[in-house]
């Protein structure tokens, strides 16, 4: 059975999805039961998956019998084994906060098709992860932005629908480029099979045709990524969305286009192909470094908590896309634990600010005035995530940043390293700006509708933020993991 | 176009009244040969739903709504997915891989893939044919406007 597990993780939320919304009533209303059960069970398959994959370092599923290149192969190493393990867990952690938020948030009636919605931006997620086929890829990266758009459409302000639309539009544009991306490839090395490209594109680098080809990837998966200048779209779809799909597309959307991206440029092409033709490295290093600093700068200008929140997200993408620019062990090492810590601090914040809005009405800084004293709990996640993603010492987001900065001087990088700090001391800035009125300021006259949130929103909150100082403190786990998959991905052994 | 179609045009409706089962013979017909030639469940029931947009066009919005609900359409597009998926972790149960249908008839190779590949294109036009209608219909317009 657990051969078959790289399928099932792909399958089982994709027929729950379709499951939910179209069956009798009784199982519309245990929409949130079927959900979580099919996250559950795909956290328990990915976590026995990944066991395995850095067990054995590949495991790898061939599609109705037929061997590779012929047949579709799913392939996991430990790279993919880490993002599907922080994908299905921070799947589970927003289901579980989903069950008390929702409600809050959306009309009873559309429920079943917001939990069915969840479950198919995972399993393209996840189908992105694990597929071994370039063409697969672009279907499963479909997948998860039709869902993607759905989910933040169903925010409870008009704008939502108007943040989503900005986001089709240039998503669509995206999956056109990757699309024609792939033709290009397709056409140059007859092959759709990633690990077969690898081998048959050598021959044909010097071609503009595979040029060409690697540019409409690069490019269509920058804006998937919302790398700076390419990140427009997400602001607002952030800041509208309600606040569950907040947090499982910050934490996981994002992660997901940067993995794809990180495999078009190591895994389709070799390393060597990038230097040799364009200064790939360059041009993605300092878009990453213009990324740190404007995200940081305009993080610091917002009011709007989740607004705030999402800039800071474009801050943090370009730390992880400078690690895998600068590309030698250290640096990539640096840039996979901050994918990790990223992803699950920004779930943890969103989860806060989510909080914070349904028991106060609060959606600017200034309206957190005293909001320590009565939301303890909320407050003391959200300044540990704050303290994670502002690289602190004791928190994940140290460990990641100090490779980041390592890697940097490795290679000689030394213009590099004052981005890398200073973004660091804008992001405590910016938290600050939430932090402080929340514990140094008298009580505003604002008062919670109670006390403290319900228990089902906050743990997931606090448990991911505390996770972070976890890893912080028990760091040579996730760097072991980090380090093994960025040796397998720059060709160590 | 309003709930009424074409008004009263009675070339239109009188032509499409004659051939619209043919365009369904036809889809079925693409849908059924998927495996052999040319066609396959997709085109097959993107016809099939072209040819009931037809109807409602033709006939109007309100007349067409009679012939297929919006709901079914939806289980349609559903129950296809579930065809799709099933047949595949049948063939997982049965000992093979996902969709290798190989494993279903054990011995019987050939016709172990026409069948699966033929229980795998229905569902792929019971998909498209009902994500079509779906479509369709939401975007022409609601009951209320």
């Amino acid at each position: 059975m657990t051969e078959h597990f790289p399928a099932l993780l792909v399958i089982l939320p994709l027929l729950a999805a379709v499951l939910i919304p179209f069956s009798p009533a009784a199982v519309k209303r245990s929409a949130w039961h079927i959900s979580f059960a099919s996250a559950a069970a795909s956290l328990a398959l990915a976590a026995r998956l990944a066991w395995e994959t850095f067990a054995l370092g590949k495991v790898s599923y061939w599609f109705g019998g037929w061997a590779p290149p012929w047949g579709i192969e799913y392939s996991i190493d430990p790279l993919g084994a880490l993002l599907l393990l922080l994908t299905a867990f921070v799947t589970c952690a927003a289901l579980s906060y989903s069950r008390a938020a929702a409600p809050a948030e959306l009309a009873a009636e559309r429920l079943p098709y917001f939990y069915s919605c969840m479950l198919l931006f995972t399993s393209g997620l996840t189908g992105i992860i694990i597929t071994g086929d370039i063409f697969n890829l672009y279907v499963f990266i479909e997948i998860a932005s039709l869902a993607g758009y759905a989910l933040i459409a169903a925010g409870r302000r008009r704008e939502a629908l108007v943040a989503s639309y900005n986001y089709l539009i240039l998503g669509t544009i995206a999956a056109t480029f990757i699309l024609l991306g792939i033709g290009y490839l397709y056409m140059a090395a007859g092959t759709l099979n990633m690990a077969d490209l690898r081998e048959r594109l050598p021959q044909v680098y010097h071609t503009k045709t595979v040029l060409t080809g690697f540019a409409f990837l690069v490019v269509g998966l920058s804006i998937k990524t919302a790398l700076f200048p390419l990140h427009i779209w997400l602001p607002d779809a952030y800041t509208h969305a309600p606040s569950p799909v907040s947090a499982l597309l910050a934490a996981t959307g994002t992660k997901v286009g940067i993995y794809a991206m990180i495999r078009v440029i190591f895994t389709v092409f070799k390393p060597e192909f990038n230097p040799s033709t364009v200064p790939m490295t360059v041009i993605l290093a300092g878009l990453a470094c213009a990324g740190i600093i404007y995200g940081a700068l305009m993080a610091l200008a917002q009011t709007n908590i989740k607004r705030l929140l999402a800039y800071s997200s474009v801050s943090q993408i370009g730390y992880i896309i400078l690690g895998a620019a600068i590309s030698n062990q250290t640096a990539m090492t640096g840039s996979l634990l901050h994918i990790i810590n990223h992803a699950l601090m920004k779930a943890s914040l969103f989860m806060c600010a989510g909080i914070i809005l349904m028991s106060t009405g609060a959606e600017k800084t200034g309206d957190l005035k005293g909001l320590g004293r009565r939301m303890p709990l909320t407050m003391a996640a959200f300044t540990a995530a704050a303290c994670s993603l502002a690289g602190l010492p004791l928190t994940a987001g140290f460990i990641s940043k100090w490779h980041l900065a390592l890697g940097a001087v490795e290679a000689g990088l030394w213009l590099v390293v004052p981005v890398i700090l200073a973004g660091s001391l804008l992001t405590a800035v910016y938290f600050w700006k939430i932090i402080e009125p929340a514990y140094f300021s008298p009580a505003g006259e604002r008062r919670p509708v109670r006390p403290e949130a319900p228990a089902g929103m906050l743990a997931p909150a606090v448990l991911l933020a505390a996770l972070g100082v976890a890893l912080g403190l028990a760091a040579h786990f996730p760097a072991l993991g980090a380090g093994r998959a960025a040796a397998l991905l720059l060709g160590k052994p | 176009m309003s709930g009424r179609g074409c008004g009263g045009n009675l070339i239109i409706k009188t032509v499409s009244g004659f051939l619209i089962p043919f365009i369904q013979l036809f889809a079925l017909y693409l849908a059924a040969h998927g495996d052999l030639g040319p066609g396959g469940g997709f085109q097959g029931g993107t016809i099939f739903a072209a040819s009931l947009i037809l109807y409602a066009i033709v006939f109007g919005l309100d007349e067409g709504r009679e012939k297929v609900y919006e709901k079914a359409a939806g289980v349609m597009a559903a129950a296809g997915v579930l065809v799709f998926g099933g047949i595949g972790l049948l063939c997982m149960a049965a000992g093979g891989s996902f969709l290798q249908y190989s494993s279903l008839l054990p011995g019987k190779v050939k016709t172990a893939y026409h069948l699966g590949i033929y229980g795998v294109e229905i569902g792929v036009g019971l998909a498209v044919a009902g994500a079509l209608l779906l479509l369709f219909m939401k975007t022409a317009g609601s009951r209320d406007d």
